[in-house]
């Protein structure tokens, strides 16, 4: 009777012939697990690094300067000004809000239109075109992006409006919504993929039309991821550096025209930063810009990402 | 047992309730008013949805076009391999390609093993508590710090803070930063591609975590994280404010030598052409070609990502 051969050489676990200590395959795996988990850790280093060394080359600004904080809320960004230096905020807050709601104005309809048309309309064939030219404008760096408005759109705008100048607040917001557009569709259409296909079937089955199933029914149903694409996209438009430094005309005036120039927080910091002499009051008070900014974008993404986690699972 | 709501009963006045009551079918559907009209048009909202979509396909082929179509003329051996001179107005781009490369280099070299280690850890270590939640919050806070900001950092803490001066090594280094949360998104997403059972079986057969991670998820992995990394070189290579504070300089024909120089970078050398330049017409060319130097490395790093994510889509099923 054959019975099945069992090998009787497989090496027990405690043979003596093991690795020393720190060789063997358990101690090696925990080793592992440390520096994974110590690498991992560099992200909140990193952030809180950031956080750290921005604020603490602002604070000197707000702490022994004769114009503090109050310096930043009132009066005009003149740091440059022999006799009456100013290092008002307003302005350039006012810049980037007047920029970025022009951004959105352009950018959001766009975007959810596209997002629709892409996740509910569109075939498969069409996607696989269509889905390549949106990353591929995720891709484009924005100082090309900022070079061809300065080249083709500030002049179409200066002729359309008869302007002496195509830089103003309008170049740059269209040229924002441009760049915003990538972050915004294709998170919008990762949320209306999210929609159940039952609230589809069930709005078709009840003979609503494929434009009023989407309307009635799936928009609404996405529309907490739709938000957060919307923020994620605005948050991106504020921080947005090069092309408002190349478009705006930076002007740093308090202005609701979208034709005006206007000077972002952005640019300020990007075109004075490098003029300055280290430890100086200008240097300080370009870190309170900063610090604005971080806080306005670090707002937006986390609302953003709220509201996605919040409303993750159907 | 009468129902005394019945719209069917002839003595009673029809109230609000009864007048609404055909549209439960539509809960969706508010009332009636022109706008929704045209709204329910089938062909109507296909037709507008179809043409603001393609507006930004044309958008995207706009730039694309005039970069490349003014741009091409410019490029020659001696744009691409020589020095610059009058200030950029004549001459190569050597040192912006050279000092771009470099500061890539060292920006992956940081952030490919931090980020791709931190991603193993994220996947498969972490246990659900505060601390692993942390390090979820900071990447996202990380991914959408603005690159100006970055900057601003990289100026206080690498230039001024580390010593390293405005050097090819700061820039690098604010790079990482940068690109960091892109690279542990891309490889978490690699890494849960990767299916559970990959991992049990190889733990059955008595290897450990790392041991099975290593020779059994890794591997599968690493298509998805390298698309990760070839897209977050073109970011790197296309940003001009993290490195515009801590690493460029405006005029530098030379090449660099050590992590301590100063660099010129593609980026930023477009930028200055674009604005700073007092000789518009002498630079004109200069810029495009420029531009679409940095645009054909920039999106040529974009379409190897996406041409190895559609090959290897079609190699691994399971």
């Amino acid at each position: 009777m054959a019975t099945p051969s069992f090998p009787n050489n497989v090496p027990a676990l405690n043979s003596s012939n093991q690795p020393i200590w720190c060789l063997q395959p358990q101690f090696t795996d925990k080793l592992i697990g440390w520096i994974l988990k110590i690498t991992a850790l560099t992200s909140i280093l990193i952030v809180a690094l950031i956080f750290f060394y921005i604020g603490s080359e602002a604070a000197p600004f707000l702490s022994d300067n004769h114009m503090g904080l109050e310096g930043l809320l009132t009066g005009k960004w003149n740091p440059a000004s022999s006799v009456d230096k100013q290092y008002g905020l307003l302005p350039l807050v006012n810049g980037s809000l007047l920029v970025t709601i022009i951004a959105g104005l352009v950018a959001v309809p766009v975007s959810l239109a596209a997002a629709t048309y892409i996740a509910e309309i569109a075939g498969p064939t069409e996607n696989s075109i269509l889905k390549p030219i949106i990353e591929l404008l995720a891709g484009i760096p924005s100082v090309v992006i900022g070079f061809f408005g300065l080249m083709v759109l500030a002049p179409a705008v200066k002729a359309v409006f008869g302007l002496p100048s195509g830089l103003n607040a309008l170049s740059a917001g269209l040229l924002l919504a441009l760049m915003a557009m990538p972050t915004m569709i294709s998170i919008s259409e990762d949320a209306l993929r999210s929609v159940p296909n039952a609230f589809r079937e069930a709005s078709v089955a009840l003979g609503a039309s494929k434009i009023e199933t989407i309307f009635f029914v799936v928009l609404p149903a996405g529309l907490p991821g739709i938000t957060a694409a919307m923020l994620l996209g605005l948050g991106r438009v504020i921080g947005e550096t090069m092309a408002v430094l190349m478009v705006t005309g930076n002007a740093p005036i308090l202005t609701l025209s979208p034709l005006e120039s206007v000077r972002t927080m952005t640019a300020t910091v990007a075109a004075e930063m490098g003029e300055v002499p280290f430890g100086s009051e200008h240097y300080h008070a370009l870190f309170c810009v900063g610090v604005t900014l971080l806080f306005a974008t670090f707002l937006l993404n986390m609302s953003a990402q709220a509201i996605l986690r919040r409303f993750q699972t159907h | 047992m009468s129902a005394p709501n019945s719209p069917n009963d002839p003595q009673k006045q029809p109230t609000a309730a009864d007048q609404k009551a055909p549209e439960v079918f539509y809960s969706g559907t508010p009332t009636q008013t022109p706008w929704l009209q045209y709204a329910r048009n089938q062909r109507l909202v296909t037709f507008a949805l179809r043409t603001i979509t393609y507006t930004i396909v044309f958008a995207v082929g706009a730039i694309i076009f005039d970069v490349v179509a003014k741009g091409l003329p410019a490029i020659n051996a001696d744009f691409l391999l020589a020095m610059p001179s009058h200030s950029g107005a004549a001459g190569g781009i050597l040192p912006a390609i050279v000092g771009t490369i470099n500061l890539v280099l060292i920006a992956i070299a940081m952030a490919l093993p931090l980020g791709v280690l931190s991603a193993v850890y994220l996947k498969e270590y972490a246990p659900k508590n505060s601390l692993t939640s942390t390090i979820q919050l900071s990447i996202l806070t990380l991914a959408g710090v603005p690159s100006i900001l970055f900057g601003l950092f990289g100026l206080a803490f690498f230039v001024l803070q580390l010593g390293f001066g405005t050097s090819v090594l700061a820039g690098g280094l604010t790079l990482a930063c940068m690109i960091l949360p892109t690279i542990i998104v891309a490889s978490v997403e690699a890494l849960d591609a990767v299916p559970i059972a990959f991992r049990e079986a190889s733990q059955a057969l008595g290897a450990t975590k790392w041991q099975s991670i290593w020779t059994n998820v890794l591997p599968y992995a690493m298509p998805g994280i390298l698309t990760g990394t070839i897209l977050s070189i073109g970011r790197a290579a296309g940003e001009t404010a993290p490195i515009l504070l801590t690493a460029v300089a405006f005029f530098l024909p030379i090449l660099p030598r050590g992590l301590f120089d100063q660099v010129m970078a593609l980026p930023y050398h477009l930028y200055v052409l674009a604005t700073q330049h007092p000789d518009t017409a002498a630079v004109g060319p200069m810029q495009y070609g420029t531009a679409f130097v940095l645009l054909l490395i920039v999106l040529g790093f974009n379409l190897v990502a996406l041409a190895l994510r559609h090959c290897f889509r079609k190699q691994y099923k399971w």
